[in-house]
């Protein structure tokens, strides 16, 4: 038997319908309250906790035959994370799949949320290992979960305040906690936070998926998203003092790269997608001979 | 004129639980009455009651039976039915008390063990911390002492902190438990000073002195307490 | 002195008034054993009141019941909220009773890991009633901090420590700063001197005793120490096999004890 009639003995996108249809009705209570963490019963995928195993079962839930699907790990297309699950729906679902965040109509993502903004019906699909954004000052879930009932959120702040106690200002650089529609706080999954304000009245639907703790919300289009903060302290995403190196892009999320081992680096953009699409139209950074935009 | 303070059939028994309940009666139809203005001493050996009687006045000891009327706030109460939360009141307003002991709280300076009363009943601490100073130094207590706890003071220091808290309130009715036993001849003098202008401000007061010559110097009238003693109704 | 006649005037009114917390008929059963049975009293404003008794008295039941992290088997427990309305305890929802707990009241703990969060600073466990109620200005809840540390005797320098660093006094303190900071007018406190050297013990009694007449606070106190009663309270009950054997001033019952009980007790009271 070849692997390909091997995966074609499995359902449409791996998981039976009934199972779909559960994931479906977390999804939809999830979509009408806006970040509230609806339970579901989530899966064994094949592939380890902390690989995606709710983004996986969300996107398997969500995807159909005519769409596109992106899947990005630290907005990369191309790392291990990315090209596993990308190949495990063009197997198992037979779509089609793209690295082009314009092109696509499902991204799957772990860590970073693209440069490109999203468009209506675009739906993009988070990978989250925690979903709690109170589980590190109250570790009883039973207390969490009345902590989200009756909004008694001080502890977030409690978080913030040691930040800067500590260092002076919030050093809370990934999993920014946000509050949703003035209600919910919810953790953004370890995006970094530069990532936050993408999220604030985003036209595409945004769907979070933790396999391990069962818990999918979700923010529909159009969500104000505020990341919390203090009056004195006010909230600000990372500044980088260079442009990408490849193709020169500022205001962008840039990953260092490490050149050689006498300390040579260089900062590109963690948006492999953003970063390729600039340079396809002549635009260059300094590491390969600057081209003024 | 109005009195300040009217007892009446006033009781007062102890009973041991602990010694098969065995009743000890100690004061029996006891009546006096207190004018403003005036100190009333209240006479008698020792054990006769004269302290079981200042201390249910203060409501300090159950009375049994009788009244204990206290004009308060314009009106009559009746101490030996009042609740603890009038009691209270009553304390706070009415009837002051100096007790034979201090009751040392530790860690709390002498200046502020004086202050309290007048803090306790809203006057800003600057000022009742003047005041409590301007009596330790008529009683003369050193004033290197007055930042400390009295707990390490001598029985007569301790005696004068405990007047000063007693007299810097403006208690229309004073309670005196011996309040001179352990001072010395000027301080003695001093105390009666004070009792002589408290009855100059319509103050009413009833004390236990065994020193006869400040009983002499204060005393109005004295109120014999062995006409309340109880086996003589047995008799 | 017209603004002391003025605040005297304004204590006339209060005492006027409904009582803070009014307890009725409390009864709490275990199965058949009592917890506490047939408890009736009355707080107002400013007092403090002790609990006193043996360990199985009755009294923690009691104070949990009171607490509303015990829910009685029957009787009432009104509370007089900040609008001035006398509500039933157990009638209001639980986000009103949880605020209520983290605003209105405060609850002081025997053993200070219980009512502290070790893992965050001194200064984020003081802070963290005023964030749960909005403040959000990280200057001004640093301020705050610092002030509550001072009148605590907590050197201000520790305020970014955790409190697993501080000793048993330090953590007691600390703890009661975290309750006091929101201003509650009602606090109730559990054995708070229990577990700590004697000379430890004083001087967080003396700072209670401090605290307690500068802010007015109404404390419901549990203890088995007499001389903790003696210090800090105005009115005592006295409990026995979970029932009130004796009510009243704490000087009187203390000086005149008339139930069998509260003379055992008062005589077995070590003189040093």
């Amino acid at each position: 038997m070849t692997a390909r009639t091997q995966a074609s003995s499995y359902n449409f996108a791996y998981l039976d319908e009934q199972t779909k249809r559960m994931i479906r009705r977390a999804i939809l209570k999830a979509i009408a309250i806006p970040g509230y963490q609806v339970p579901f019963a989530s899966r064994e995928m094949p592939m380890p906790y902390g690989w995606g195993t709710g983004g996986v079962q969300v996107t398997a839930a969500i995807l159909g035959p005519d769409d596109v699907l992106k899947v990005i790990d630290q907005g990369a297309d191309d790392t291990t994370n990315a090209v596993s699950i990308r190949k495990f729906f063009e197997r198992v679902a037979d779509v089609e799949t793209t690295t082009r965040t314009v092109d696509a109509t499902i991204i799957q993502t772990r860590h970073r949320i693209p440069e490109t903004p999203l468009r209506e019906g675009q739906v993009l699909v988070y990978q989250v290992p925690i979903p709690e954004p109170l589980r590190f000052l109250e570790p009883r879930e039973t207390e969490t979960r009345k902590m989200h009932a009756l909004e008694e959120y001080g502890l977030m702040h409690v978080k913030l305040y040691e930040d800067i106690a500590r260092n002076g200002h919030i050093a809370t650089t990934y999993a920014y906690p946000v509050k949703v529609e003035g209600r919910y706080v919810m953790d953004p999954s370890p995006t970094p936070k530069f990532d936050n304000p993408k999220m604030h009245m985003s036209e595409a639907l945004q769907l979070f998926g933790a396999g391990r703790e069962k818990r999918i919300y979700a923010l529909p289009p159009h969500t104000e998203v505020v990341s919390l903060d203090f009056e004195d302290h006010p909230f600000e995403v990372q500044r980088f003092d260079k442009p990408c190196a490849l193709c020169g892009g500022g205001q962008v999320y840039l990953d260092e790269v490490v050149l050689d081992d006498r300390g040579g680096r260089m900062f590109v953009c963690s948006d492999t997608d953003h970063c390729e699409s600039r340079r396809a139209e002549g635009l260059r950074g300094e590491l390969l001979g600057e081209v003024a935009q | 004129m109005i009195s300040a303070l009217i007892v009446s059939d006033l009781a007062k028994t102890f009973k041991m639980h602990l010694r098969g309940g065995i009743e000890l009666p100690v004061i029996a139809d006891a009546a006096f009455l207190l004018r403003p203005g005036q100190c009333a001493v209240l006479g008698g050996p020792s054990g006769a009651g004269k302290s079981s009687i200042l201390k249910m006045l203060y409501g300090n000891y159950v009375a049994n039976a009788g009244q204990i009327l206290v004009r308060h706030r314009g009106r009559e109460v009746d101490l030996v039915r009042a609740e603890p939360r009038a009691i209270l009141e009553l304390r706070r307003e009415t009837i002051g008390y100096v007790s034979q002991f201090l009751r040392v709280v530790p860690r709390v300076s002498a200046l502020d063990i004086v202050a309290e009363p007048l803090v306790e009943r809203g006057i800003d601490r600057p000022q009742a911390t003047r005041r409590a100073g301007d009596l330790l130094s008529r009683l003369n207590l050193p004033e290197r002492l007055w930042s400390l706890p009295p707990a390490t003071f001598s029985g007569g220091e301790q005696q004068r902190v405990n007047i000063a808290r007693g007299f810097i309130t403006d208690h229309p009715i004073l309670l005196l438990d011996e309040p001179t036993a352990s001072l010395d001849a000027v301080n003695r003098s001093v105390v009666i000073d004070m009792i002589a202008e408290k009855k100059e401000t319509g103050v009413a007061l009833l004390g236990i002195f065994h020193d006869a010559d400040v009983r002499g110097a204060v005393a109005d009238t004295i109120i014999d307490v062995t006409g309340f003693a109880p086996h003589r109704r047995d008799a | 002195m017209i603004a002391a006649a003025a605040k005297i005037e304004n204590l006339d009114r209060s005492s006027e008034a409904l009582p803070l917390l009014s307890v009725r008929s409390l009864t709490r059963t275990y199965g058949t054993r009592i917890g506490c049975a047939d408890v009736s009293f009355d707080i107002w404003p400013g007092e403090v009141l002790a609990i006193v008794g043996e360990s199985g008295s009755g009294k923690t039941t009691l104070l949990n019941c009171i607490s509303t992290r015990l829910e009685p088997t029957s009787g009432t427990i009104s509370y007089r909220m900040r609008d001035g309305e006398m509500r039933d305890l157990y009638q209001l929802g639980e986000a009103e009773r949880r605020h209520l707990l983290r605003t209105d009241w405060g609850f002081v703990h025997q053993n200070p890991a219980d009512g502290l969060r070790m893992t965050v600073s001194a200064g984020a466990n003081v802070g963290e009633r005023l964030m749960a109620v909005g403040q959000r200005h990280y200057g001004r809840l640093r301020a705050t901090a610092t002030d509550w540390l001072g009148r605590v005797e907590i050197d201000a320098g520790r305020i970014d420590d955790q409190p697993r660093a501080f000793s048993g006094g330090m953590r007691q303190r600390l703890q009661i700063a975290r309750n006091l900071v929101t201003a509650p007018r009602l606090v109730f406190m559990d054995e708070p001197t229990g577990g700590l050297d004697v000379s430890v013990q004083a001087r967080l009694l003396d700072l209670l005793r401090g605290l307690v007449n500068d802010l007015g606070l109404a404390v419901i106190i549990v203890t088995h120490d007499l001389a903790v009663a003696r210090l800090l309270s105005h009115r005592m009950l006295v409990m026995k096999d979970g029932r009130v054997v004796e009510h009243g001033l704490t000087d009187r019952l203390l000086d005149d004890p008339q139930a069998p009980y509260t003379q055992l007790l008062v005589s077995s009271i070590l003189q040093v």
